[in-house]
């Protein structure tokens, strides 16, 4: 394995998150304000509780979920899909480096991009609600692990991009109405009989969810089934990454 | 010397058919300066890209310093430096920043000593903090060398190293070429300045249509192919060749006072003794006499119409 390598690039990629770190900072803290402004403060307070658990406070795992899971994607995905914008990874192509120490580099600095967003946002809410979290580490792997998976298909999604358009056309069509859809506002039970068992095609419930237990010892589905959901995501998109290792596929012609 | 890169049968096929390499062989030796001339759409930059990984070879193999350019690809591509023809460059990051993550990304641990000495040689030094995008392009250029010896190769590509460099920028190229060639470092490189090839290469290999057509000692084909002139300048303008010297299938210069005789510097006679005295037959006064050798770039046109034709 060539460590210093996968430093190289990690630091590298890094560093591009430091220049940027007033807009990293202060984005997920103004969004995170306004979503409790809106669902919080002005429709939370119609609502009583949710399972038990002030609306305020319900929310705070969907919306950590929410924006970990986009800025995931979005770090990954651009992270690999710049330098075959701009030509510079031929570099990458011509060091004496594997497809998997490049995958460690980039998903990494992208996911560790995500988590710290995750920790601003966490600690952003902890102003405006009373939390506690019940299952700290647990609340930690579902974050890393979530964190790590979408930064992975963020990946595949850089690789497999072949302009601007197709970067951000997974994440806006196929990924922010998932996590929308999946229980990052409200509870399943509220949902009418119907729509509670489509919304279990949704992956993105057994996360939120699963995450959300870590907060409140409660949850829609058992958290067994949220780990293995959220491994077997994770298992899938690195067979994916494999097969693009093994075939060079839209990156070595 | 032991060649230190080894090409045998080496192919490229794209889906559609078109093969942009037509079974390359090739052995370089250590040390040595090998330029690679050869019209746009000759397969250079192929060929570059199929020995650095870049882009996955059709069949053949490759072989650097012995190591296998797929089996043992990482000790294969840690002995290559690669500069690209086209400035590929992340516009946002710092000079030094750029130059150390490339010096990572081959494996070697930091060296700032090393960074240093080859910025000041570059004459990137006082630029080191600046953003890739504030540079001019030659500066541009010379980053992208800096990155490709910031991890200290054997053998090092420099595909078109000169495209848009100034002139007295180009010579300062050339002798960091000359020192790395000093220095024991293999060096290939492509060109479209035949006059580059001229200048530094120990070798030259012309490549046509994915084919080698010939790789010969620089010397050695400019003595071989090379056709001389003999240029014999008269008092004064001749309406047209007399008919004495007929035989020597002479040129009139357009000012009708210079003789132009083209002979082949491989024959046994060159015939110089013969013309000579028919023009002293003739009763022509001579002014001065000169002789030119044609340049590479001569004998690469005469090469490559030939090659297509």
């Amino acid at each position: 394995m060539n460590w210093t390598a996968i430093w190289s690039i990690y630091r590298f990629e890094m560093h591009r998150f430091f220049r940027t770190l007033f807009q990293s900072f202060l984005s997920p803290v103004l969004s995170t304000s306004l979503y409790f402004v809106v669902f919080g403060a002005a429709i939370g307070s119609r609502i009583d509780q949710v399972e038990g658990i002030d609306y305020g406070a319900f929310i705070v795992p969907g919306l950590i979920m929410l924006s970990v899971m986009t800025q995931s994607i979005s770090n990954a995905s651009f992270g690999i899909y710049f330098p075959k914008f701009i030509g510079t990874v031929y570099e990458l192509l011509s060091a004496p480096v594997s497809f998997l120490e490049i995958v460690i580099g980039y998903v990494g600095a992208a996911a560790t991009k995500a988590l710290f967003i995750g920790v601003v946002i966490l600690a952003t809410a902890s102003l405006f609600v009373d939390l506690t979290i019940q299952h700290p580490l647990a609340m930690l792997l579902f974050l890393v692990l979530t964190c790590l998976s979408f930064a992975l298909m963020g990946f595949i999604i850089g690789i497999w991009a072949k302009n601007f358009e197709q970067l951000q056309l997974v994440p806006l069509l196929v990924v922010t109405p998932l996590v929308f859809l999946g229980g990052s506002f409200y509870s399943i039970s509220m949902l009418p009989p119907i729509w509670q068992k489509i919304t279990l095609f949704n992956p993105v419930v057994y996360l939120i969810s699963g995450f959300r237990w870590s907060f409140f010892g409660s949850s829609d589905v058992p958290v067994a089934v949220s780990l293995m959901a959220i491994t077997g995501f994770t298992a899938l998109c690195l067979g994916i990454i494999w097969w693009i290792f093994k075939t060079g596929w839209r990156i070595r012609a | 010397m032991a060649a230190i890169l080894s090409i045998s049968d080496l192919r490229k096929s794209y889906e559609g058919g078109f093969e942009a390499l037509k079974g390359v062989s090739l052995e370089i030796e250590e040390g040595e300066i090998l330029a690679l001339l050869g019209p746009n759409g000759a397969g250079k930059t192929t060929l570059i890209s199929a020995i650095c990984g870049i882009i996955n070879a059709t069949s053949g193999q490759v072989l650097v310093g012995g190591y296998c350019i797929e089996k043992d690809f990482r000790a294969a591509r840690s002995l290559i430096g690669l500069v690209p023809q086209e400035i590929n460059l992340e516009p946002f990051e710092k000079v030094i920043n750029s130059v150390r993550f490339s010096r990572g990304l081959f494996g070697k641990t930091r060296n700032d000593a090393l960074i240093e000495e080859i910025l000041k040689k570059l004459s990137l030094w006082d630029k080191r903090d600046s953003q890739i995008k504030e540079l001019s392009g030659g500066m541009k250029r010379r980053v992208l060398i800096a990155k490709a010896l910031s991890h200290e190769p054997r053998v090092l590509f420099l595909d078109e190293p000169t495209a848009g460099v100034d002139v007295e920028l180009r010579k300062d190229m050339w002798e960091v070429v000359q020192e790395l060639k000093d220095n024991g470092v293999t060096i290939i490189l492509t060109t479209h300045y035949i006059e580059e090839a001229e200048a530094i290469a120990d070798r030259v290999g012309v490549i046509t249509g994915g084919q080698i057509l010939l790789v010969k000692d620089k010397d050695e084909l400019m003595t071989q192919l090379g056709q001389k002139q003999l240029c014999v300048q008269l008092a004064g303008p001749i309406p047209e060749i007399p008919k004495a010297l007929a035989d020597h299938q002479l040129e009139l210069s357009t000012e009708g006072d210079t003789l132009i005789y083209t002979y082949d510097t491989k024959g046994e006679r060159t015939g110089i003794t013969a013309l000579l005295n028919d023009v002293a037959a003739a009763g022509l006064q001579l002014r001065d006499v000169s002789t030119r050798q044609s340049s590479l770039e001569d004998i690469f046109v005469g090469l490559v119409s030939g090659g297509q034709s």
